[in-house]
């Protein structure tokens, strides 16, 4: 449904800090990046290493102190139409009903309110929630309220989708369905999609590369291709190899 | 129309073989008196001690009379005509200030809510009017504007603006920043932020304003009318007691308990068109 090409992320020496108690603290150094249009880059790292700090900086929330972001060749300076945030919590509004919420970014850009409710209902469906379009998000289990932040963010038909930690609040068997949700959706969608993640498995599971950013501050960001064949089976044993491989890169193993 | 429900209502044993209609009905009944009288009981069984124990003689009739008397004088007051001047006179001054505290209020909160250099410059002031009396001021109102209606309306007015004004300034600062956030994520303007996240998400608390000051302002309408008045429920209440018209007098207390709870029925009833998502109201 989603654009067929562009997409394309190019990351030129970003830097960012910030000042915490007075003295500035280095977030992220000189990162060189390019994301492939339609690939599903996986950001994983140490708490504090930037992770959020960096899809951020993707969405347009806040701006790099150096460096920069490109889409498609042209510089980012702040959120655009092209890109849509999942973020860890839904974010619902609360006042609107599931069908109004996943609407809510057309309506926002301006579409018509029948209109942007007829793309929504679509989206509403992809995600499982069709019987539920009419209900308020308190009703709403964690999984549901997230498939429905899922369904407001595809509904734009971004080019670029940025997740930060977007499962990471569910409880580990709704993950698993959402997972391969997540892998269903971007398959159909053809959309590029970063995302960032704690979860070793999951990161396997989903991407096409791994980053993992640096433990140490000045220590380098890697990348890990996952070459295995989708529909991934966790349980295979070349699987299992890649999350050693991890776990070796984070000193855990 | 009534036929046909029943007829429906009696298939249901037959297919899940459960209670009959006949069993079931007196247990609807009897759950729906336990109901009521869980609700009610205690005001009947306080309106009943009271009937008893003026018409035995047990407290002085004079001074509480019996419920039924009351009636009468509520009837012939309002049959009569001589309490619905009253009662078109206090709803004037009291809708009159409401409407004026509500258009003034609302915006304003809005506004300071969402501008802290406007808060900031207007919190000091608003704290030292807020935290003085409001009938403290009436007789300096009088003295400003003369014993008429206007300061009578000004003074309700002044009384029911703070608890409206607060209580709006706290609903949109109460507002999640991350839902604004995720609005301008979809390219929200200002603007639109404010119309599709600020607003809607200040409405219950806007709405708790709107309660106390209904309830401030027939509080303040009885006190302004028993001073400098020769119309209204408060004046009334004073003057009825002055003349020992005592049915009379507690005729127009009932009045007054009345106009509260209207009010109060009529903005829950709104609250609950206009916050439906919210978790059910009280
Ligand atoms: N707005 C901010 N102000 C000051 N420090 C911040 C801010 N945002 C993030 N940081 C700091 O930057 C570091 C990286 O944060 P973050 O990107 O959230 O890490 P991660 O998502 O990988 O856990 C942390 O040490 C955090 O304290
Ligand atoms: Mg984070």
């Amino acid at each position: 449904m989603a654009s067929t090409s562009g997409g394309e992320v190019t990351i030129r020496d970003l830097s960012k800090s910030f000042t915490l108690g007075g003295r500035p603290l280095a977030v992220l150094r000189a990162l060189n990046l390019d994301i492939r249009s339609g690939e599903c880059l996986v950001i994983v790292g140490a708490s504090g290493s930037g992770k959020t700090t960096l899809l951020r900086i993707l969405a347009g929330l806040e701006a790099a102190d150096s460096g920069g972001v490109a889409i498609d060749g042209s510089p980012v300076h702040g959120v655009g139409a092209e890109r849509a945030v999942i973020f860890q919590e839904p974010r619902l509004l609360p006042w609107l009903t599931v069908l109004g919420n996943v609407a809510f970014g057309l309506e926002v850009r301006g579409m018509p309110k029948a209109e942007a409710e007829d793309k929504a209902r679509f989206y509403t469906a992809l995600v499982g929630l069709a019987e539920f379009s009419d209900a308020y998000p308190r009703q709403l289990s964690g999984g549901m309220a997230q498939r429905v932040g899922i369904a407001r963010a595809l509904t734009v038909q971004p080019e670029i989708l940025l997740l930060d930690e977007p499962l990471g609040a569910l409880d580990a068997m709704t993950k698993i369905g959402m997972q391969e949700e997540l892998a269903r959706i971007w398959s159909e969608e053809n959309v590029t999609m970063v995302m960032v993640t704690h979860d070793l498995e999951e990161a396997i599971y989903l991407a096409d590369r791994v980053l993992i950013l640096p433990r140490e501050k000045g220590g380098t960001a890697r990348l890990v291709e996952v070459e295995l064949p989708r529909p991934r089976d966790r349980s295979e044993s070349r699987f299992v190899r890649y999350r050693e491989e991890l776990l070796r890169e984070f000193g855990l193993h | 129309m009534s036929l046909q429900h029943i007829e429906q209502r009696v298939t249901i044993p037959a297919h899940g073989g459960g209670t009959s209609l006949g069993a079931d009905f007196p247990r609807l009944a009897s759950r729906a008196v336990v109901r009521f009288l869980s609700r009610y009981g205690i005001l009947i069984a306080f309106l009943a001690t009271w009937q008893v124990s003026s018409s035995a003689g047990w407290v002085n009739a004079a001074v509480l009379p019996p419920i039924d008397t009351i009636v009468t004088a509520l009837w012939n007051g309002l049959a009569g005509g001589t309490l619905l001047g009253d009662i078109a006179i206090s709803l004037q001054r009291a809708g009159l200030a409401f409407a004026a505290a509500v258009a003034v209020a609302i915006p304003l909160g809005l506004f300071m809510g969402q501008v802290r250099a406007v808060e900031t410059a207007l919190d000091p002031i608003l704290q030292v009017f807020r935290q003085t009396s409001a009938l403290a001021l009436y007789p300096v109102f009088i003295l400003l504007l003369g014993l008429g209606e206007a300061s009578k309306v000004f003074v309700i007015f002044w009384a029911t603006l703070f608890p409206l004004l607060l209580n709006t300034i706290s609903g949109v600062k109460q507002v999640d920043p991350k839902l604004l956030e995720m609005a301008r994520v979809y390219g929200a303007t200002r603007l639109t932020a404010f119309r599709r996240v600020v607003l809607p998400g200040a409405v219950p608390s806007i709405f708790v304003g709107l309660r106390l000051s209904a309830t401030t302002a027939l509080l303040l309408l009885i006190a302004s009318e028993m001073i400098g008045a020769n119309k209204g429920i408060g004046f009334q209440v004073m003057n009825a007691q002055y003349n020992f018209q005592i049915p009379l007098m507690f005729a127009a207390i009932v009045i007054l308990a009345g106009l509260g709870l209207i009010a109060n029925q009529a903005l829950v009833s709104l609250q609950r068109r206009l916050c439906r998502w919210s978790s059910p109201i009280d």
